[in-house]
C-alpha cells in the first residue's frame, strides 16, 4: 500500500516535471521543474533500494547540473520569456504528437514483453542482498569488475574539463597579441645585442 | 503490496517520450539540452528497475556510468552554448544549422 502510494505521487511528480520543462516559457522555469523531475526519479530509486545511486542522483543532478544550467542561464542573461505560440515550421508540432504517442506505445508494449520474457537467470556480476548494503555490493563491482571503465571515466572528465576550459574562453584580443610579441622579439633582440657586446668585449 | 515492475517501465517510456518531443519541438538549445537530460533519466530508471528485476547489480553500476557520462556531456555542450550565445543572445538551434557538416 505505501510503495503504490510512493509511487503514484512521484510518477505524477516526475510527469509534471517533465510536462513544465518542455511547456515553460522562460528557461529559468524550465530549469527549476528540472529539479522537480530529478527529485521524483530519486525518489523512485529508494523505493527499489539503489540507496547510493539515488544521493548521486540528488547532488550531482539537483546539485550539480541544474546549477550549472541555471548559473549559464543568468550569466549569458538569455531568461528572457520565448514566444512558443508561433512554429516556425510548418507541421511539426503534430508530426511531434504524432512520434510521441507511437513510440510511447512502441516502448510500453516493449517494457510489458521485456518483463514477460526475462528468464529470471542467474546474476552474472553480484546479487543484491539484504544483508549487505547497496553502497558495498555496488562498490565491489565496481572496483573489480568494472575498474577499467572506472578509471577510463577518469580521463573522459578531465577531457571534458580541457574541452570546457578552452570552448568557453574568450579569445584573446589581436591587440594584445601583436604587444606580446613585440615584447618578446625586443627581448630576443637584447638578449642578441648583450651577447654581441660580450663578444667584442672578449 | 509492492508495484509491479511493469508500472516503473511505462512511467519511464513516458518520460522518455515527452523529453524525445520536447527536443524535437522546442528551440532554445538550453531547453533542449534540458530534454536530454530527462531522456538520460528515463534510461536510468529502466536500468535501475531492471537491475531489481534481475537481482543484478550491473544495472546500477551502468548508471553509475550514465551519471558521469551526462555530467562530462553537459559541462562540454554547455561551453558550446555559451560560446554561441555569447555572440548572439538570441540565437536559436537553427540559427547554428550552418555547422553541419
Amino acid at each position: 500500500m505505501v510503495d503504490t502510494v510512493v509511487f503514484l505521487v512521484a510518477a505524477v511528480v516526475i510527469l509534471v516535471g517533465a510536462l513544465g520543462v518542455i511547456f515553460s516559457r522562460n528557461p529559468v522555469h524550465s530549469a527549476l521543474m528540472l529539479v522537480m523531475t530529478l527529485f521524483g526519479v530519486a525518489v523512485l530509486f529508494v523505493a527499489q533500494g539503489a540507496h547510493f545511486l539515488a544521493a548521486v542522483q540528488v547532488i550531482v543532478y539537483a546539485g550539480a547540473i541544474v546549477v550549472l544550467f541555471l548559473f549559464v542561464i543568468m550569466l549569458l542573461g538569455v531568461d528572457t520569456a520565448e514566444n512558443l505560440s508561433s512554429e516556425p515550421l510548418a507541421g511539426q508540432r503534430p508530426a511531434a504528437a504524432v512520434v510521441a504517442v507511437a513510440s510511447v506505445g512502441l516502448l510500453a508494449v516493449l517494457a510489458v514483453r521485456a518483463v514477460q520474457v526475462s528468464t529470471g537467470a542467474e546474476a552474472t556480476t553480484l546479487p543484491l542482498d539484504s544483508e549487505r548494503s547497496n553502497i558495498a555490493v555496488l562498490a565491489e563491482v565496481l572496483f573489480t569488475d568494472y575498474l577499467f571503465a572506472f578509471e577510463v571515466t577518469s580521463v573522459l572528465l578531465v577531457i571534458a574539463v580541457v574541452g570546457a576550459v578552452v570552448m568557453a574562453r574568450r579569445p584573446r584580443p589581436a591587440a594584445t597579441d601583436e604587444l606580446e610579441d613585440d615584447g618578446s622579439d625586443g627581448d630576443d633582440l637584447g638578449v642578441e645585442r648583450h651577447t654581441q657586446t660580450e663578444a667584442e668585449l672578449a | 503490496m509492492t508495484v509491479d515492475e511493469t508500472w516503473y517501465l511505462v512511467l519511464s517510456a513516458m518520460l522518455f517520450t515527452i523529453g524525445a518531443c520536447g527536443l524535437m519541438v522546442r528551440r532554445n538549445p538550453l531547453v533542449m539540452f534540458m530534454c536530454v537530460e530527462l531522456m538520460l533519466n528515463a534510461v536510468n530508471l529502466t536500468f535501475v528497475t531492471f537491475s531489481n528485476v534481475l537481482n543484478d547489480v550491473a544495472g546500477q553500476v551502468v548508471v553509475f556510468f550514465v551519471l558521469v557520462v551526462a555530467a562530462a556531456e553537459v559541462v562540454v555542450g554547455l561551453g558550446i552554448i555559451v560560446a554561441i550565445l555569447r555572440r548572439r543572445p538570441e540565437a536559436t538551434a537553427d540559427d547554428v544549422s550552418m555547422l553541419r557538416g
